[in-house]
């Protein structure tokens, strides 16, 4: 069956490109709702989202709570340090216990990769991928195609260049699968310890020389250095990435001038990043986090509401009518 | 099953007299259009209110700010099933003006069982504290399950409740008419 909404937002991998217009142009209406004198809404009254966080997140959690907030639905904020998970609860029992308290959504990130996949299968509640492991975290793609597509319209043909390490990030992972569905051409650009092997695979270029990846292109997404998922050291030291894949204002000038800067923070300023180049004008990383709030209401409004819909067994044909806006 | 229409109700002239009517009634009312926002409920209110302020601006000769409201989100009936075709797409609610101690002119198509007037006006709350609220829709077709009244009215259609409505408006539907008509099986 071709849902065009799903139970759960698991990642950007296998989702059509019509699957990611519903959600894009969906966000498009919410996110006038955060500039209102009241930002609130009350779409999903009554509904409960538990936020489950076994990874630290500034953004993406507050992100997801404010989304939750503005759409008036209940909230649960569950981390790792301070819930029985301390004390050696197994993901599945955490589920099914917080499931028994009749939860609709469960938003979740983990550092394993699967983690919401597991869940999913196992819970009637929709989950959302928040970001598990190296896998995907499909609200960030989301939200950076959201930012890509209000700047530069159509992506189609456009190019986008990825830089950093490609193999460790989620972040990563889901612009690709969801850019490249776009239309969009994709280059990734890192050392070669963090190109991961045949990832042209899915559909990108690899581009080893910064200064060739980044002409032409019409926007960079700039990725953290993860110095938390560095298990063995994939380059010498920080300076030296910052030398060689770091963008600073002398690099500015290889850049087509319209090109944007994206990253998805938190910023290692003066690494992956330089601190003029993140505040300066091409940078769009503050708009980035205002249209997440928008990208997380739409997709939890639609997950909402696609739950309901599936419940529905028989369809009622006049009620049908009245909720047609043209006829009364 | 489709709709199968059964008369006109109103032709493009009849609508045309109606709006404009309606535009002098309320610059009668109001002594003036001083403190008046129009605002359209999407889709085809929003086209309505857009003729209705541009009445309003040649008659008393001052500009009259046009807003948009999308109630989908303030709906009662996010509960109740609707299929995929049916379910109205999330719009963009418009309002630039503050509205506090402003007089609204709500405009819709119809006016039927006043749920969508219902969540217009919870949404409007949220934008500020308007002075007033005034209800113009182009057909009243009665059946009201809440209570609420137009103060402007195009015309009062007496309906009953398996009939349909339907509002063509020449900016979306290439040509101005209000049909009556039954959904056939």
């Amino acid at each position: 069956m071709n849902r065009q909404i799903r139970k759960d937002l698991l990642g950007l991998e296998g989702m059509s490109a019509k699957e990611i217009g519903l959600i894009l142009d969906t966000a498009v209406s919410f996110k006038e709702i955060s500039e209102r004198p009241v930002k609130k809404v009350p779409a999903l009254r009554g509904k409960t989202v538990v936020n489950l966080f076994f990874e630290p997140s500034t953004r993406t959690r507050a992100s997801f709570e404010l989304a939750e907030k503005r759409l008036s639905a209940d909230s649960v904020n569950i981390s790792k340090a301070g819930s029985s998970v301390a004390k050696g609860e197994s993901l599945r029992d955490t589920a099914e216990n917080l499931e028994a308290m009749k939860i609709d959504v469960i938003v979740i990130r983990h550092g394993s990769a699967g983690a919401p996949h597991f869940l999913a299968s196992l819970l009637d509640a929709s989950v959302v991928n928040a970001g598990d492991g190296a896998h995907e975290h499909p609200t960030q793609g989301l939200l950076d195609i959201f930012t890509l597509r209000e700047k530069l319209e159509d992506l189609k043909g456009r190019k986008i260049t990825i830089i950093g390490d490609i193999a460790h990030s989620r972040v990563a992972r889901s612009n690709i699968f969801g850019l490249v569905t776009l239309g969009a051409r994709v280059t990734v650009c890192g050392p070669p310890t963090m190109i991961p092997p045949r990832i042209n695979d899915l559909g990108v270029e690899v581009e080893t020389n910064l200064r060739r990846a980044v002409e032409d292109a019409d926007a960079l997404n700039v990725l953290r250095i993860q110095l938390e998922r560095q298990k063995v050291s994939l380059f010498p030291s920080l300076a030296e990435y910052a030398n060689v894949y770091g963008i600073n204002r002398e690099r500015l000038a290889w850049l087509k001038p319209s090109c944007l800067i994206m990253h998805p923070g938190p910023m290692n300023r003066g690494v992956e990043i330089s601190q003029d180049v993140a505040d300066g004008d091409r940078a769009v990383i503050l708009e980035q986090v205002t249209n997440g709030v928008a990208v997380r209401m739409a997709v939890l409004y639609l997950l909402c509401e696609g739950a309901q819909k599936e419940k529905a067994v028989e369809v009622d044909e006049m009620e049908e009518e009245k909720a047609d806006s043209r006829t009364f | 099953m489709g709709f199968e229409a059964k008369a006109t109700i109103m032709d493009g002239d009849q609508i045309r007299r109606a709006v404009k009517r309606i535009s002098h009634e309320i610059v009668e009312r109001n002594g003036g259009v001083k403190k008046v926002v129009v605002v359209g409920i999407r889709r085809r209110g929003v086209h309505l209110a857009h003729r209705i302020a541009e009445y309003l601006e040649r008659i008393e000769e001052t500009k009259v700010p046009v807003g948009a409201l999308d109630i989908t989100l303030y709906r009662d009936d996010f509960q109740v099933t609707r299929n995929i075709q049916t379910r109205p797409v999330v719009g963009t609610t418009e309002i630039k003006e503050d509205i506090t101690d402003k007089v609204i002119i709500l405009v819709d198509d119809v006016l039927f069982t006043g749920r969508t007037v219902r969540a217009a006006l919870d949404e409007l709350i949220d934008f500020g504290r308007p002075k007033q609220i005034q209800l113009a829709v182009l057909v009243d077709r009665g059946h009201r399950e809440f209570p609420i009244k137009a103060d402007y009215v195009g015309r009062n259609v007496p309906t009953s409740d398996t009939e349909l409505v339907e509002v063509r408006l020449t900016e979306l539907d290439g040509r101005d008419e209000v049909i009556l008509g039954e959904m056939r099986e």
